[in-house]
Order: structure tokens, then sequence, then C-alpha cells
């Protein structure tokens, strides 16, 4: 895509109408447009979808009509629900109750082949591609054009050919190696992928973040010569601007619901989108915080000018003991990478990380640990739990060996030390040698922040603490994060719940794009104030317009 | 948290746990749990994997019985049987040692293919002329370094330079059995020292050294694996390598050790193996990689790491010295055994995939009832 000179597409307002006859001469089946691409027939319709997973409702009453022919924007915060429901779009998941109807039927994807062969694709944010396989290959995998069960190469190629035309994207050889195309090249295939599939939806989950700014421009043309044609696009992006250049209609989702539905892409106002994205529906129950909170003690942690190229740039930070100190940012902001290298698991390319005035070894997790750090790393499963290993042995992951005696662990305290933390943070269930793989999410979280309350953890660093976890859980959570404060503990903590943030930090640091945009003490930013800091200019623009 | 600033007014800080590390005795006595605490002992490796073992034993009391219907003459006769079992054990013990050591590669994530040729190398080192007119100690402490030292080659190659485990040990299997190859001269080097030669043939009590060996080195893993810290990180490094790194474990030295312990066996093993001979040569120990392997996984350990026990490994090693047993007893060929030996294989991984899913079914459908 890049070698091709492109003139800047992303201009015009071209209105997905005007593109009805321009459709290039390729043998597909196509389907005419109507004339006014948004009164185009309803190709899906969703009634109050429910998809519930252990201990979290992902979905929770979804509505959502799309029309042929129109981009229809997703718009929602990190979990909202967004990705659970594209993956029951596509078949990963079979929703818990309610109605998917396709082309006027009501259908259930028992898979994703089955969402394929109905015409709904799904081009994934992290590109499902194989590298090392062709262009061709790739675009026609496990659909390949046969003879005699011999794949018809050449035949796989035209036709390969045919649909990059139709994409625009003549350019691109067929017989190319994915692996040597440039990001924006790759996505061409992955929709060059719906298209053999003959797909009338087409579901992309935030196309433009792997792209460069001036791709996005291309991404938009074909995007539109896609909707010429009659397919529908279901666009998710966090970049309100896209919305509106792209988009037709736009539904909001909150909490696993849609808070509001179809709305006009390019006219409503940015305060009510944001205001629908953000407006509570989950009570947060924040602890009281203790009066009077004296500035605490002396610097804990200090970070300073710490870089690494491609996610976060000369961030400088302090928390002080008995600080609460919280990053709100989108995902893509840097702010878990910046979090993984003040621990230790990623390493600085520069800057320094202090814990009590000493500077850290960079990249070193054994230093920060031994510092008194602590981290409950955002992906609970792959990151910080043995799932079948007993609770007990989890809670005591990181300090079996401060009660082991000559290196013989000593399984009695263990197991005494683990109920001490079960009792505390009201773990259910309470049998600590249950295995962590039978606990719901809230009570696992509860498991990786009860293994740093043992030994002397002077710093704790959160990272997403109430993903996946249920609001009862939520509460308690907080409660004990505040307590932890309360004894002298710094925290440190990622959200990109920003009422979580606000309600629960003594002082919020805001990122964006690898960078801290803002520093201020809790009390003195809202809600509102952070999400337009957290949006990028687009949101201000729009605001004032 | 050497001071804690106590809130007074705060009820339910008090109910989290005090962030002193030392933690008085008898407060963890007077918390109520030392009753469970006392279980342990014999809870060790676990409810799951003691029976996944009594399946184990199950295969072997099988086998016995048809020992008993083919061979009513052999069975009849209580000396013999007595001494059938102890050949049994003799047969295991080399096998059994070099195993011990890959359960623990294998629980901690890794596989190492070089067995065999490690303790052909340490073999042939330790009978070379110079090494044996050190006398039996020199011999010992060659063949326990030369084991030792690949063993923590391989584990330099894999956790510091980032070779995937079974590249780096296939280098080594080749490597190791080319440098045997070279220092024996292609040739069979006889033992001449005696103390070596009777670790083969002295029997203790009326039970063969050998046997004592496997026993010690057994005991010895069982008690790594679950009563230390090493084996605890073993289990974490292999369960979850990016868990363990976000706890503070060291997963790259701990990584190296386990090749090096793997190694130090192997070492053990091409003593008994010389003793058993009384000559090593660079073609010895040949495929004890996949006996081990395959003894390994039919005793429960998971290929992907994370869970295993030494007492499944050990009774795996057992069984397949039985069937060969069985096999030597009735006059049949070794082709046999080994389709014989192939087909335990497949049916116990097979056996342990059913049960392990039936198990996740399980969870799953309880997971629901205790969110």
């Amino acid at each position: 895509m890049s070698e091709r000179e492109e003139g800047a597409v992303t201009g015009g307002h071209a209105s997905p109408a005007d593109g009805g006859a321009e459709g290039p001469g390729v043998d597909a089946p196509l389907v005419e447009a109507p004339a006014d691409a948004v009164a185009g027939e309803v190709v899906l319709r969703l009634t109050d979808v429910v998809k519930t997973f252990p201990g979290v409702r992902a979905l929770d009453g979804v509505q959502l009509e799309v029309r042929a022919g129109e981009v229809h924007c997703l718009l929602g915060q990190n979990g909202a629900g967004k990705s659970t429901l594209i993956k029951v779009l596509s078949g990963v998941h079979r929703p818990d109750s309610g109605q998917v109807e396709w082309r006027g039927q009501p259908v259930t994807f028992p898979n994703p082949q089955a969402a394929m062969r109905a015409g709904i694709a799904t081009i994934y944010q992290e590109l499902d591609l194989v590298e090392d396989l062709s262009v061709a290959e790739n675009a026609f995998l496990g659909h390949e054009p046969r003879r005699f069960g011999f794949v018809r190469r050449g035949h796989m190629a035209r036709r390969t050919r045919q649909i990059l035309g139709r994409l625009g994207h003549a350019e691109i050889p067929p017989n190319r190696m994915v692996r040597s195309l440039p990001a924006a090249g790759k996505q061409v295939v992955s929709m060059a992928r719906a298209l053999s599939h003959e797909a009338r939806l087409i579901i992309m989950d935030e196309p433009s973040a792997v792209l460069a700014h001036d791709e996005v421009g291309n991404l938009f043309r074909i995007i539109r010569e896609l909707t010429a044609q009659g397919i529908a696009v279901i666009y998710i992006s966090h970049r309100l601007e896209e919305i509106r250049e792209i988009g037709d209609r736009v539904t909001v989702l909150k909490d696993g619901r849609t808070t509001a539905a179809n709305l006009p892409a390019r006219d409503t106002p940015t305060r009510d989108l944001v205001s629908r994205m953000t407006g509570r529906t989950i009570e947060y129950v924040f602890p009281e915080r203790a009066a009077a909170a004296e500035p605490a003690g002396a610097d804990l942690l200090e970070v300073r000018g710490l870089t690494r190229s491609g996610e976060f740039a000369d961030v400088s930070l302090r928390v002080r003991a008995g600080e609460i100190v919280g990053i709100a940012g989108l995902v893509g902001s840097g702010r878990s990478e910046l979090l993984e290298t003040i621990y230790g698991a990623r390493r600085a390319e520069a800057g320094t990380v202090r814990m009590g005035g000493r500077v850290l070894r960079p990249g070193s997790v054994g230093a920060a640990v031994r510092a008194g750090m602590g981290m409950a790393p955002e992906e609970r499963k792959s990151q910080a739990l043995l799932l079948g290993e007993p609770i007990y042995r989890n809670v005591t992951l990181a300090t079996f060996a401060r009660y082991a005696r000559a290196g013989f662990t000593d399984a009695g305290r263990e197991r005494a030390e683990a109920d001490r933390i079960a009792d505390s943070l009201e773990l259910r269930p309470r049998d600590v040698r249950r295995p962590v793989r039978t606990l719901s999410g809230g009570n696992q979280q509860k498991v990786v922040v009860g293994r740093w309350l043992l030994g002397d953890t002077k710093l704790l660093l959160l990272d997403e603490p109430t993903r996946g976890v249920d609001v009862g859980a939520r509460a308690e959570l907080y409660q004990v994060i505040r307590s932890l404060a309360e004894q002298g503990v710094g925290v440190l903590l990622v959200s990109s719940e920003v009422p979580e943030v606000l309600g629960l930090a003594d002082r919020v640091l805001v990122m964006r794009e690898g960078r801290v945009v803002r520093e201020a003490p809790a009390g003195e930013l809202d809600e509102n104030t952070v999400l337009d800091l957290v949006m990028a200019g687009s949101l201000m623009e729009g605001a004032a317009a | 948290m050497s001071e804690v600033t106590e809130t007074p007014a705060a009820e339910r800080a008090a109910k989290l746990p005090a962030q002193s590390p030392p933690v008085d005795p008898a407060e963890t006595a007077a918390a109520g749990h030392a009753a469970t605490g006392r279980l342990s002992w014999w809870r060790g490796d676990g409810g799951e994997g003691a029976r996944r073992n009594l399946g184990l034993i199950g295969v072997l009391v099988a086998l016995i019985v048809i020992g008993i219907v083919t061979r009513p003459d052999l069975y009849g006769d209580s000396s013999w049987v007595w001494s059938n079992f102890l050949t049994i054990l003799k047969l295991a013990s080399v096998v059994g040692v070099v195993t011990v050591g890959m359960t623990f590669v294998i629980i901690g994530g890794g596989i190492d293919l070089s067995v065999g040729a490690i303790v052909a190398l340490a073999g042939v080192w330790a009978t070379t002329v110079a090494t044996q007119s050190y006398g039996a100690g020199g011999m010992i402490f060659c063949a326990l370094t030369v084991g030792l030292g690949v063993g923590l080659v391989n584990g330099l190659l894999i956790s510091y330079g980032r070779l995937v485990p079974f590249i780096a040990t296939l280098a080594m299997l080749v490597a190791a059995r080319g440098l045997a190859a070279e220092i024996s001269n292609k040739q069979t080097q006889v033992s001449d020292n005696n103390t070596i030669n009777s670790i083969a043939s002295t029997n203790l009590l009326g039970i063969p050294l050998l046997v004592y060996i496997l026993a010690a080195v057994v005991i010895a893993g069982w008690v790594l694996l679950n009563r230390t810290t090493f084996g605890r990180r073993t289990v974490a490094v292999g369960g979850n390598p990016e868990a363990a790194r976000l706890a503070g474990i060291n997963v790259k030295r701990h990584t190296l050790l386990l090749y090096a312990l793997s190694g130090l066996c192997c070492g053990i093993a091409a003593i008994m193996l010389t003793a058993q001979a009384t000559s090593a040569q660079a073609a010895m120990a040949n495929l004890y990689e996949l006996d081990a392997i395959a003894a390994a996984i039919i005793g429960g350990t998971l290929l992907s790491g994370g869970r295993g026990t030494i007492i499944g490994s050990l009774l795996g090693v057992i069984i397949f010295s039985t069937i060969t047993n069985l096999f030597a007893i009735n006059g049949l060929s070794t082709e046999a055994q080994n389709m014989v030996k192939g087909g335990i294989i497949v049916a116990a991984v097979l056996v342990q995939q059913v049960h392990f899913r039936s198990l996740t079914q399980f969870l799953s459908r309880n997971r629901l009832t205790t969110t």
C-alpha cells in the first residue's frame, strides 16, 4: 500500500452513496448499492443479546442494527463488551440469550467457519495471517479453489488479483510472501480474504491502530469502495475523528449494554457520545478516604525520564509512601508498558527508576521485588497465576522461599499465611487447597493482590485490577487498596476506567500516546476532562464545535 | 515494611495482614491451621497425582498376572519370584536414575534429548587409562563432573543463549557422542577397577547395590521436588514462566540448574552402567533419552510442563522393565516387545487425556457455582 502514491483521499466527505456505480469490473457478484446507503435493507439485527462469563456479564442486553452499505461504528470504553460482541458475531462465542438475525433469519453460528460461510468476516486487530504463505494463499486460506484435490494456483492467483483490484490495490503481487508486506498491506490481504468469502458484512476491530496516519486515508477509501458495493461494515475505533469521517451511524456500548443506537455519526455532539460511553451504569463504591490525608512520607518511587521507543517517552513520576497514584489512559497509550518497565519486566532504554533513593538495575524483576515492589499484571491468567496449583501456592509464589528453612519449604506455614490473606480479603471459596482455576475472576484477582500482602511490599503496581471483576468484588478490592495505602504502602494504579482512577487515586497522571499529558490531584479533575485528554485533541475540537 | 503506622480508627485495616516478614511461630500455630500442616508429609504428590499412580500400579499388577498366566511354572517357585523381582529393579535402575533428572527438566517446561549421549561421554571419560589411574574415587568424580558440566552447557545454551531445548539438546546428543567416540578412539574401554565393577555385583542384605542407588536418587528427587524451594520453582517455571518471572523468580537461572541436575543424574547413571558392563564405549546408553521421556510421560508428567511426579516416573520405568522381563521369560523377540511398549505409551497418554478432559469439564461446571 505504501508503494502506491495516493492522493489525499482523506479530505472530501465522499458519501457512500456517491460510489454506487463505481464497482470495478470484476466477475464477483456485486450487490448494487441502494441510492441512500443508510436506508439500505437491514442485514443484521441483534436483540437483547446476553453473554456471561464466570463472574462477569460481558454482554447485558445489546441491541444493534446494521444496514447494507453502511459503516456502522461501535463506540465504547475498554471492557464495554465490544470484543465479546465481535466474538458473538463471528461465531467464536454463542450468546446465552437474545436473538441474532442475519439477513432476516435468526441464526446462531456454532463456529467461526459458519459465520464466514454466512458472509460475516472479521478483521482482528492482530491480523490473523500466516506470515510465510503468499498473499493469494492467505486470501483463500481454508477454501482454496481445487480440482482433483490439487490447488488451482493459477486460478487462485487470478481471483486474488481481481479482489485486490476491487480493493484498489492491484499493485500487490498475489505470490508475494505476506511477511514482506507492511502493516497496511497485510490489512489489505485480510480484507481480500473477507471478500474471497463473498462477505456481506465486514467487522473491523480498530483497523487504524496498526496504520500510520497517511495510510488511514487509504483504508477509508477502501471502506468506501466496499460500502459502495453494498457491503456493510462494523467499524470499531477509539478515535472519534475517524468515526466522524467514515461512519454513517453509531451505536454506543457501556458495561455490556447498548446505551445509544443509530446516532448519526457526523452530527451527534461529542458531549453526547462521551456521556453515553461513560454514563455510570455501574455503581462504583469507593471507600471513604481517611480525612486529612497528610502528604505522607518521603518519596518511595521516583521515575525519571523513562523511555522505551514506540511505547512511551520521557516519563517522570513519583509515588510517596501511603499515596495512591492513578494513571489514566487507553490501551496503546503506553501505560501497561510503563508499569512493566518500572517493575523491571521490560528493560528501559533511557531513564532511571529509584526506590527509596536507590537506583534499580534496569530489566531485573528480582531487583524490583527485593526493593519492595510487587505487581498485579494486566493479564491475570497468563501473567500471574498457576491455574492448576492450589490457592495457597499461588498466594505464596513470591514469598515461599522466605518461609523455607535451608531450602525446605514449610507447607504448613504457607497455608497458614495464605489462610490469613484469605480471611482478610474475604476469599470465596475459603479452602486454600483448591486449585486457583476454580475461582471467579474477582477472587483470582484477590489471590494476585494477596500475594504481595505477604512479605514486605512497599509499593504495589496494579494494572487494571478490576478487569473482569464483578461489582461486589470490585468494592472489596477498592477497600483493600485503600487500606493498604493507609498502612503506608504506595500504590501505582493503571486503569482504563476513568471513574476508578478518580475515585481511588490521590493524584492522577493522564497518558496519551506514550506521554504524560497532565498531572493533577484527583480532586482537581473530573471525568470529562480526563476523557477529553485521553481521547486526543479530536474531542476538544468536537466539543468546541 | 519495617515500620507500619497503625491507623487507630481503621478497623478494616487491622484485618489486613501485618506487613512485617517475621511471623511469630506461636501466632502461626494459634491461627489453628497446624493440623492441616501436619498432613502435608504424606500428601506430597497431591491427590490427583496419587490417583494416577494407582492406575500405574494397576497396569503393573496386570503385567504380573500375565506373567503368572503365561509361566505358571516359574511363578510357582517363590525364590525365583524374588530374584526375578530384583532383576526387574536392577534392569530399571540405570534408566530410573536418568528419568528422575528428565522428570525435573520436563516439569520445568523443557526436554533433554542428550541424556543417553551424556551417559556415554561420562562413562568413556571415566574409563580412560588416565582417569582410571586415579582409582575409583577419581573415576566417580570424573563421571559426575562430566555429566554436570555437559548439563550446564545445555542449560546455558537454553536459558541464556535462548535456544529451543529440543534443538540445543539434540545438538548436544550428536556432539557428546562424537566426543565420546573421539576420546575412546571408537574402542570399548575395559574398566580394570574392581571397586567400580563391584558396584554392579555387590548385594547388601540380599538386594543389589544398584537398586539402593536408584532408591536413593528417587528419594532425593522426591524430596527435592515436593519439599524444597527448588521443586516449587520448577513447577512454577514450567507451569507459567511469565507468572514465575513476575513473582520475582529467576527463571533463567532455574532453567540452567534443571539441565545441570539432569546432567548430574546422567553422571551417576554412567558409573552404574560402566560397572554393569565392566567397560564403557561411545555407543552405550543408546536411546536412553527415549526410554526416560516415555517413562516420565506414562508416569503422568505433562510434556508442556508444570505437572509431574517422581513416583509416577519411577512406576513408568518399572513398567517398562517388567515388560522387557515378561518377554524375556516367555522367550519372545525384542521387536514384539518394542511394539507393545509403543502401544503402552499411546494408551497411557490417551487415558490421561480422557481423565484430564473430564476433570476440566467437571471444574468448568463447578466454576459457575463458585462465583
